[in-house]
């Protein structure tokens, strides 16, 4: 039995994800490759070999994988999922935009997200928004499975892995990059920090955010919202926690002006400690915090921010 | 351009779910059911473009029992022209619904599909990307924007999407599969003339068997169960108290 990971990176960097897709594979058992596809990968791949578990790191460098796209990318690992039993990677944007298609070549099923290996063929994962939870058997030959990353610990990094490189699987014409804007920040990446700090329609605006900016450099925070705050154009997509945006389990999550709408909580509710400030003293969000602060948040931030 | 939506019938996003005592699955009985806010997003685009004069015609398509006729009539009254309902009992997995959907781009040969990224019951967030490969389009999922022209060349459509790290632009060769994301647009209602007009625009039955599509799959739902629900804490007074607690108590700061 053999898994192939199919590893995430930007900007020449592994992201943090990987180690947990990683974990996810071990849990099932047997042996685990991991795939670098993309462009001047090399140092990619070094950190991929230092993965604890890790036999193989394999190697796809060429301009056709430089941006993910789905459709060279599912070629390559349609090609390479003969030698493996299960093909895992993040429930990222990325992995849920590839591997749905690589089930589909290979006529096999694909397991969303999942939080738990029961046994090689047995998973846990989440429905209705987390609302409940699935417990799913397979019985294709071929496992195709994304992982929630913050459901599993990431492995170490003592390995050695050998590192070998691909030969070219064709390129495809059905889709082309043109462009991407990327948020750049100082802050620790939402789904793996520590402390997340969200805000939601309750900031009013924006301009209002660099209130929680200011808490979030004390506590080395990384910075979410809901949809309403994205939606009302505060603050970019990429900043959505919730059902349908980034999921996040930190040690400490802060909600402001957020009301606790169950699409919000799918996101958020594995953190280990939750704080909510809210000028509602009935709103949902008080029923999953470990501390609930009752007030305004124009006034309550400025003094959270001079005492810590 | 032809333009063909796939919508699904599924518990409302403002309903609590229960789990069946027995484990075998959520209790939908009596429950209120309703489009996919994401399907919901598809078909508005899709009548936007055919508003922009980019569309000619909106075909509306559904894989599910009987009552999920309500649902396209729904899309019927936004703005599809006809409707195609795959009738089946059974649960279908995503890779079943794809085929089958690919069974219906077949015939009808749309230019574009559009579909949600992800139904809230499953929360599979796969079926779009599966029709892709499955009828070899390329396909841009997660949308918040699709543009015809406006710097992409005469038969290829510009997505952006939104992906973890922020926004990414493509072009893709129609014929293409879309998957919508929130952001997208804000759905209109329904008006009430409209609902009464749908009622008779052409909804067209057909099924899996007559589509030559076997609706059973690689997975098996063992149980389903609630899970730990988190208890709530505590009120505190001051932003002093909340400190002293984050640091004392929790230990977190
Ligand atoms: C298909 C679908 C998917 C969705 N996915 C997501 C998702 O991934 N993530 C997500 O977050 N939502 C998601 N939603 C939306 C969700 O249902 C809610 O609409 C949203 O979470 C509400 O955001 P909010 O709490 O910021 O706004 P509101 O519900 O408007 O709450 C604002 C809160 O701010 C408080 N407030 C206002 N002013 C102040 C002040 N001065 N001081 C203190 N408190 C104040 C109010 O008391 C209120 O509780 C989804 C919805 C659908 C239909
Ligand atoms: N039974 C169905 N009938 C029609 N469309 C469906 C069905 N199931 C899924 N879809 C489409 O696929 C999208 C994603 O669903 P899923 O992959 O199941 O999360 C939905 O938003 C629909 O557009």
């Amino acid at each position: 039995m053999r898994t192939l990971v199919l590893a995430e990176h930007h900007e020449g960097r592994l992201a943090a994800g990987t180690a947990h897709v990683v974990a996810a594979a071990r849990a099932i058992g047997g042996e685990v490759d991991v795939l670098i596809a993309g462009e001047n990968v090399a140092g990619v791949a070094e950190a991929a070999a230092r993965l604890d578990g890790v036999s193989r790191v394999r190697v796809a460098d060429n301009a056709a994988y430089a941006h993910q796209l789905a459709e060279p990318l599912a070629d390559l690992l349609v090609q390479l999922a003969e030698d493996y039993s299960q093909v895992l990677a993040a429930a990222s944007t990325d992995g849920k935009n590839v591997l749905p298609r690589v089930a589909a070549l290979k006529d096999v099923s694909q397991i969303s997200e999942i939080l738990s290996v029961e046994s090689a063929d047995t998973f846990k994962r989440p429905i209705y928004a987390g609302n409940a939870i699935a417990t799913v058997q397979s019985s294709d030959s071929l496992k195709v499975i994304t992982v929630r990353t913050t459901a599993f610990d990431a492995v170490g990094e003592s390995g050695t892995a050998t590192i070998e490189a691909l030969a070219f699987v064709a390129d495809s014409d059905l889709s082309r990059f043109i462009g991407e804007e990327l948020a750049h920040n100082e802050r620790p990446e939402l789904s793996g920090a520590r402390v997340v700090i969200s805000g939601g329609r309750g900031m009013g605006n924006g301009d209002n955010f660099k209130l929680l900016n200011g808490i979030a450099d004390k506590l080395g925070a990384a910075v979410g919202a809901s949809r309403a705050a994205v939606d009302a154009g505060y603050v970019p997509n990429d900043m959505q926690v919730g059902q349908t945006g980034k999921i996040v389990a930190p040690d400490l999550y802060i909600a402001v002006g957020i009301s606790g709408a169950i699409q919000h909580l799918a996101g958020m509710k594995d953190s280990k400690v939750i704080v909510a400030i809210n000028k509602d003293d009935d709103a949902p969000i008080f029923q999953v915090a470990d501390y609930g602060l009752v007030g305004d948040l124009f006034e309550i931030l400025p003094e959270l921010e001079q005492k810590l | 351009m032809k333009v063909l939506v796939a919508v699904k019938r599924v518990i409302d996003y403002n309903v609590k779910i229960r789990v069946k005592p027995d484990h075998s699955d959520v209790d939908l009985t009596n429950v209120k059911m309703a489009m996919n806010p994401f399907c919901e997003i598809a078909v508005e685009e899709a009548v936007r473009l055919k508003e922009k004069g980019v569309a000619t015609e909106i075909v509306a398509v559904t894989v599910g029992p009987k009552a999920a006729q309500e649902q396209l009539r729904t899309a019927l009254a936004l703005g599809a022209d006809r409707a195609i309902h795959v009738e089946t009992d059974a649960h279908v997995e995503s890779l079943a619904v794809a085929k089958l959907l690919k069974g219906v781009v077949d015939e009808e040969r749309p230019d574009l599909v559009i579909l949600g990224k992800q139904a809230i019951d499953t929360d599979n967030n796969q079926t779009g990307q599966m029709l892709a490969a499955l009828t070899g389009m390329g396909q841009g999922t997660f949308a918040s924007e699709i543009a015809f022209g406006d710097g992409v060349e005469e038969g290829q459509v510009r997505v952006t999407r939104e992906i973890d790290g922020g926004l990414q632009s493509i072009a893709l060769k129609l014929p293409a599969v879309v998957t919508t994301d929130l952001r997208l647009n804000e759905p209109r209602y329904a008006k009430l003339p409209d609902i009464m007009k749908a009622k008779k625009k052409p909804l067209e039955t057909t099924t899996p068997e007559a589509l030559g599509v076997a609706v059973t799959g690689g997975l098996t739902l063992l149980k389903v169960e609630t899970p730990a629900e988190r208890k709530g804490g505590v009120k505190v007074g001051s932003v002093d108290e909340l400190v002293d607690k984050l640091k004392n108590e929790a230990k977190v700061l």
